[in-house]
């Protein structure tokens, strides 16, 4: 039993990473009807801006200039990084997707492809292939619940994840933006007519989704340390899976199946020999596809269907 | 002014012709090395040479080396490489066959060693690699050696280490799969320590792949199985993450590495976390003791810098020449009959006490030595703890 806690609580950590990158996936998807390919390599960017601000401000600190709690650095460094990210979102999609936006759905999907391999190399040039090494802005402590070990990262990486989806679904659903977005993704051809700027709402999706990989690649990088230019690629890969699962385009699935693809790697770790972990894991969830096509919330296929 | 010029020179020239006249009838014995002085790892083609001409400056001080009651003078042939294996081989024929060198210590990385090796086999002349730790850099090559232990070699000796150190009896292996020198030694150690223990007494063989970051669930089972202590021969960047993962779950046993481990980015990335584990390795700066400890002195001080192990493993490899010259016996100035002689005494070294351990070569050319066990101290330096052998 004990066994078997740990290992929950070892998945929610790990979908939790999975879901908030899956958020982006599936809110552009919402939008513009393409995959961004380039979002696993954002929430790469996001972890090392994260890095960069986080160093920055310790240096700052260490200087003496103002003394300032690690957990106040934390927060800031989620901050900064939110915004700093969600402008790299926007600039890809200025850059990359606009000029693109009538050409067919194949273009696009290639153009995020390329814009992916720009991040990585350009890291690269920039900070030499090394691996850089996370600031642990918060001690670790360890609690033990008769045998299961919980420490107050993994406490505040789902806390963090499930207030930023919870806060992300309050927004698609109160607000006026919100609105605009949920009217956009049910017919991006009628709302312009409305007034509604269909630059502004995908510039914000971008915004907003880069700005949540942000959050999800600063808490990767407190709960493992180190960071190396491509670190998003396969990350991405399986956050894209899990926002086919959740059904493409579903705020709602994208997190649950960012979960679910969590629990599912771990207790396939958990059950059978490590090998064959993502053999098995990424094969039940092809079985579940087979059955399920759309993905737990996905719409039919429709007219409106591009890709 | 013009005559004293002309002066100088005729002496110089005199110089030139009587020097070699003097040495008429001991022709020098010529080592070659085949470094990588520039390339992509140029500070071991320094180390290389450093520690070499140390070695030379040793033997000359004592007018040479004395085989079979007479001195011999010593040249080396230095020659760059540039981390190339096709260079390597250009280099080693060139050696051979233009310089007629004895012997060649060199190339030092795998990918020069074994081109270049195939090129020493053919000529018939011998070779030494300090460092290169391929097994197909000896394979079925009479006149090649090395300095250095192989990779397999670190399983059985860490399972020993354990066994008398903790007495231990229930082990954990977490390696990558997908990458052959964690996967081999893996499998290596998993033997050796169920030859000691019995079978199944691997509790847990646990894998990933490489670029996973996340071992909670292999970590869990670990744990979960009872281990004492886990193996892991990875490298640094999953050092760090694995032995934190394991910390964070409550595993407080010992984490036990390989040579991979080596690294300064190791400490740097783990931290704190991974002070007081162990690894094997071919050599420890820290700590050292007797030869080694002179050895380390002396090149810190005239180059600045603690010597690493490709410079330790190069003057064990010339150490090991001058022994097979001396075991020799007899230097006859044939150049075929001479290295056939280096050839034989070589194959024949026992118990040589050199300064990364003690060495007695296999019939392939390998060394059967002793490996370090380092200990990462409480400031995070690299303590030599135990010298361990199979």
């Amino acid at each position: 039993m004990v066994f078997f806690f740990q290992n929950m609580i070892n998945a929610l950590q790990w979908g939790s990473f999975y879901a908030l990158i899956a958020l982006g996936y599936s809110m552009v998807y919402s939008i513009l009807m393409l995959f961004n390919f380039a979002h696993g390599d954002i929430f790469m960017v996001g972890a090392y801006i994260g890095f960069g601000v986080s160093t920055g401000i310790l240096a700052l600190t260490a200087g003496g200039a103002i003394a300032l709690p690690n957990w106040l650095i934390l927060v800031l460094t989620i901050l900064f990084s939110m915004v700093l990210t969600s402008f790299v979102g926007m600039l890809v999609e200025r850059i990359g997707y606009r000029p693109l936006r009538d050409a067919p759905r194949a273009s696009a999907a290639i153009t995020g492809l390329m814009i992916g391999i720009i991040l990585e190399t350009g890291n690269l040039a920039l900070l030499g292939a090394r691996r850089v090494s996370f600031p642990s802005l918060i001690q670790t402590a360890t609690y033990n619940f008769g045998g299961v070990y919980v420490t107050n990262k993994k406490i505040m990486i789902v806390v963090v994840s499930l207030v930023l989806m919870l806060a992300l679904d309050q927004f698609i659903r109160r607000t006026k933006w919100g609105m605009a977005i949920r009217a956009m993704a049910f017919d991006y051809l009628a709302v312009p007519l409305m007034g509604v700027s269909i630059n502004t709402i995908a510039r914000m999706t971008f915004a907003i989704g880069s700005a949540l990989a942000a959050v999800a690649g600063i808490l990767f990088g407190t709960a493992y340390p180190v960071l190396d230019p491509y670190m998003g690629v396969l990350f991405g890969w399986k956050a894209f899976v899990a926002a086919i699962l959740g059904g493409r385009g579903s705020i709602m699935g994208a997190c649950l199946a960012g979960f679910l693809l969590g629990f599912i790697e771990i207790f396939v770790a958990m059950i059978f020999p490590s090998t064959l972990r993502d053999l098995i894991a990424y094969s039940i969830i092809m079985l579940i596809l087979t059955f399920r096509p759309h993905g737990f919330f996905g719409e039919p296929y429709s007219a409106r269907l591009r890709l | 002014m013009r005559k004293g010029m002309i002066f100088v020179v005729v002496c110089m020239a005199m110089g030139l012709i009587s020097t070699p006249s003097a040495w008429s009838k001991t022709k020098p014995i010529k080592i070659g090395i085949n470094a990588p002085i520039t390339g992509d790892i140029p500070k071991v083609g320094e180390g290389t040479k450093f520690a070499a001409q140390m070695w030379l400056e040793d033997v000359m001080a004592d007018g040479g080396l004395t085989i079979g009651g007479k001195k011999y003078p010593v040249e080396l042939v230095i020659e760059d490489n540039e981390a190339k294996a096709e260079s390597a081989v250009k280099v080693a024929t060139k050696m051979i066959t233009e310089d007629e060198i004895l012997v060649m210590v060199g190339p030092q990385a795998s990918k020069q060693a074994v081109p270049a090796g195939e090129v020493a086999n053919n000529y018939k002349t011998p070779m030494i690699s300090p460092w290169s730790t391929n097994p197909d850099t000896t394979k079925e090559r009479p006149y090649v050696f090395r300095a250095c232990f192989l990779d397999p070699f670190q399983g059985p000796v860490i399972a020993n280490f354990i066994k008398e150190e903790f007495n231990f009896k229930k082990a954990a292996v977490l390696y990558d799969v997908a990458s052959d020198y964690p996967k081999g030694l893996a499998e290596f150690f998993k033997k050796a320590w169920e030859d000691l223990n019995g079978p199944g007494s691997v509790v847990a063989f646990e894998s990933f792949t490489t670029k996973d970051t996340d071992f909670s669930s292999q970590l869990t089972k670990i744990k979960q199985s009872g281990a004492e202590f886990i193996f892991t021969p990875q490298y640094y960047n999953e050092v760090a993450l694995i032995v934190q993962q394991a910390h964070e779950l409550g595993f407080k046993a010992p984490i036990v590495g390989s040579d991979s481990w080596g690294s300064a980015e190791t400490v740097k990335l783990c931290g704190k976390d991974c002070y007081g584990l162990f690894f094997s390795t071919h050599y420890a700066a820290a700590g050292a003791k007797g030869e080694t400890k002179k050895f380390i002195d002396r090149y810190k001080e005239k180059h600045g810098y603690v010597p690493d192990d490709v410079a330790a493993l190069t003057w064990d490899a010339m150490r090991l020449v001058e022994t097979a010259l001396v075991n020799c016996g007899k230097i006859t100035g044939k150049i075929e009959k001479d290295r056939q002689c280096l050839r034989d005494a070589l194959a024949k070294v026992k118990d040589f006490n050199g300064i990364t351990g003690k060495m007695t070569f296999t019939e392939e050319g390998d060394p059967i030595k002793c490996a370090v066990v380092v200990r990462i101290s409480e400031k995070g330096e690299f303590e030599f703890y135990k010298s361990v052998c199979p």
